[in-house]
């Protein structure tokens, strides 16, 4: 039994990946994952359309000073940065602690899994 | 002597001469070769010469990531817009930046774990090899080429406003120069060579701003409000505020929505900062190059706040229109401004290294997509001769260096700005919606991913075709003729929902279901890294 080659199509190791995929672990990994990076992504595009559209058409508002020379618009402006900024951190710092080791874990097992099959020649079991 | 270096003169007691700026550069060219020659010496297997082994580390290509984004139009283009629009161009700045947070929450882990040299390494990996391969092949080398053309324009302008070679045959020389550095960089240097000049380029150009920013914040009390009070003395007060630009009719109003929507979903769809998360051993080092670009590529925007209005305040927009280059010449006149001749001579040196770099980045990736994808996958089937594609790539790069030089050659005097654009449009709407769909939707098939590439690659183009920046006004590539109906120039608003919708339609129509087993393969590898390929040994 031949190991799949990436994105060479089928092969009959194949159904030992759906069992993975419906397994408890990847389940977990891929919830975790996708309620954490969509609602995200939706906000932070949501802000920066915000912001644009208001740069955009609501010039009067932007232009109001606040201290000195700077306004809301530059304000707001630098604000996208500090919200990339701080986007940034917080995934990296959740991926590490709730995303790496699980799908660590998960590889792991499939390592073995490959392994066993290698060492068992043609007939390899297709289950953890 | 131009007219840039005879105005400077009058201003100030040293003059800008164009022998320490051809010196500078050529000390970078010197040193980048040797890095390259260096570097090329394990440049045997296809991992090694298109992924550089998958050896470099997160920070290292996180820089060089950053070196291959922050283009001379970054750089250049974005200090003259904030010097002479004021906010407007920093509003533009920004989309640059919030768009990596695309690529670092929805792509970049995800497409290190699933492919291995290019884009659509990915897209075919549970759709039909051969269609899908020949669509994200056709995307790759049109943005690439967009991208080129724009870059190897930009050079031709540069060279009249830094080396003072003004006559049509200098230009043309110098842009041959440049192409012919370029190809040296990627036959020789591979990806490891090319990403040792992002570095190096990348590390210069942001030293570069680093110092011309503290200069500027020093001369104004390190006081941003102080500094900005003297750019409206300067400017007038309304370069503090949004509008310059962009708010004159409802319909630039628009466009910026447009270009707004392009900046923010491309970065994510370029090909050539997709084949730079191959060179890393691990997705875990892919999310640590984006979150070290997302810093380099921030901190060099806010820089570019200062330097901008820096040149507002200490130059002014009218003697920054009129000098050679235009809008282009705010940072290069600051640098005068501040340093004289030498600091001059260091920040347009950066500048060439940094069309330079970009172009050899564009032009690995596209010579990958076409030796992998093309050549190995479609007309080879998979059985290419071993080392065959390595030289297939090779020969590509040297093909794709010539059409640069002479497409360079060709588009000098004429206003292709709007190049840049236009790539980042096609890679928003005909690549990220493929690599979001195939990445996070199960039903996706390759009829939605030919429908979407091919439509929102067409779409953009025709659009563009038809819009103000190619005929119809003063400022249009083609004089003389009018054949304009879209409003926009850029085309992104309507394209990118087509490239979406186009993929969408594509798929629920399709009646072939995909083999259910390869896509729950490609769902635990891109989420797990089981079966990526790691560092190779030497």
């Amino acid at each position: 039994m031949s190991i799949n080659d990436p994105g060479s199509g089928a092969s009959p190791a194949i159904s030992h990946f759906e069992e993975v995929e419906q397994s408890e672990p990847f389940v977990r990994l891929k919830r975790r994952h996708r309620s954490f990076v969509f609602p995200l992504a939706i906000a932070f595009l949501l802000w920066y359309f915000a912001y644009v559209l208001l740069a955009d058409y609501a010039h009067d508002f932007m232009s109001t000073p606040v201290f000195g020379n700077i306004n809301v618009g530059l304000l707001m402006g630098l604000g996208q940065f500090v919200t990339t900024f701080a986007i940034t951190t917080w995934y990296v710092s959740y991926a590490n602690r709730r995303l790496d080791p699980l799908a660590t874990e998960i590889r792991s097992g499939l390592d073995d899994g490959l392994a066993a099959r290698n060492a068992a020649g043609t007939n390899g079991e297709a289950t953890r | 002597m131009n007219a840039w270096i005879t105005t400077a003169a009058t201003e100030s007691t040293t003059v800008g001469t164009p022998w320490i700026n051809i010196t500078i550069f050529g000390a970078f060219v010197a040193v980048t070769l040797i890095v390259v020659l260096r570097a090329s010496r394990n440049n045997k297997t296809a991992a090694d010469y298109y992924a550089a082994g998958r050896s470099f580390t997160g920070p290292q290509n996180g820089t060089a990531i950053a070196g291959d984004y922050l283009s001379a139009a970054s750089f250049l283009g974005i200090c003259g817009a904030i010097a002479i629009n004021g906010y407007d161009g920093f509003l533009y700045s920004i989309g640059f930046l919030v768009a990596w947070l695309v690529a670092l929450l929805l792509v970049a882990e995800l497409m290190r774990n699933t492919g291995k040299f290019t884009m659509a390494d990915v897209l075919s990996f549970r759709l039909k090899q051969g269609p899908v391969r020949v669509a994200a092949a056709t995307t790759t080398l049109a943005v690439c080429f967009f991208y080129l053309l724009a870059q190897m324009a930009g050079a031709g302008g540069l060279v009249s406003l830094l080396l003072g070679i003004d006559d049509k045959l200098g230009q043309s020389l110098v842009v041959a120069v440049v192409g012919a550095i370029m190809i040296i960089y990627v036959l020789v240097g591979g990806m490891k060579g090319t990403t040792w000049v992002q570095i190096i380029k990348a590390a210069l150009l942001i030293a570069g701003a680093f110092v011309m920013t503290v200069w500027v914040l020093a001369l104004h009390g390190f006081n941003l409000s102080t500094l900005l009070g003297a750019a409206a003395d300067t400017g007038g007060a309304a370069v503090l505020n949004p509008g310059l630009q962009y708010g004159l009719t409802d319909l630039s109003r628009l466009d910026f929505v447009s270009l707004a929507l392009a900046l923010v979903l491309g970065t994510a769809g370029l090909p050539h900062v997709l084949m730079r998360f191959y060179t890393v051993p691990t997705a875990r080092e892919a999310r640590r190059s984006v979150v070290w670009a997302i810093w380099l590529i921030g901190l060099f925007y806010l820089f570019t706040l200062v330097l901008g209005y820096g040149a507002g305040a200490l130059i002014g927009a009218d003697r920054i229109k009129a000098a050679p280059g235009g809008v282009n010449s705010a940072a290069p006149l600051l640098a005068f401004e501040l340093g004289g001749p030498v600091l001059l001579g260091i920040i347009s040196a950066v500048a060439f290294a940094t069309i330079l770099a970009v172009v050899a980045g564009l032009t690995i990736t596209a010579a990958a997509s076409f030796s992998h994808d093309v050549y190995a996958s479609v007309i080879k089937k998979g059985k290419a001769a071993p080392g065959s594609e390595v030289r297939v790539a090779r020969i590509t790069v040297v093909v794709i260096g010539i059409l640069a030089i002479l497409g360079g050659i060709g588009v000098q005097g004429q206003n292709v700005a709007f190049l840049v654009a236009l790539a980042f449009a096609v890679a928003a709407s005909a690549n990220l919606p493929t690599i979001l769909y195939s990445l996070f939707w199960r039903r996706f098939s390759t009829r939605g991913a030919l429908w979407s590439m091919y439509g929102g690659l067409g779409s953009a183009i025709i659009l563009i075709a038809f819009s103000p920046v190619v005929s119809g006004t003063e400022t249009s590539m083609i004089q003389g003729v009018d054949f304009h109906w879209f409003p926009l120039s850029n085309p992104g608003i309507v394209s990118i929902p087509l490239g979406f919708l186009l993929g969408w339609v594509g798929t629920i129509s399709s009646r072939t279901l995909e083999n259910p087993a390869v896509a729950a393969e490609m769902e635990v590898r891109s989420l797990t890294g089981h079966g990526a390929e790691g560092a190779t040994e030497h």
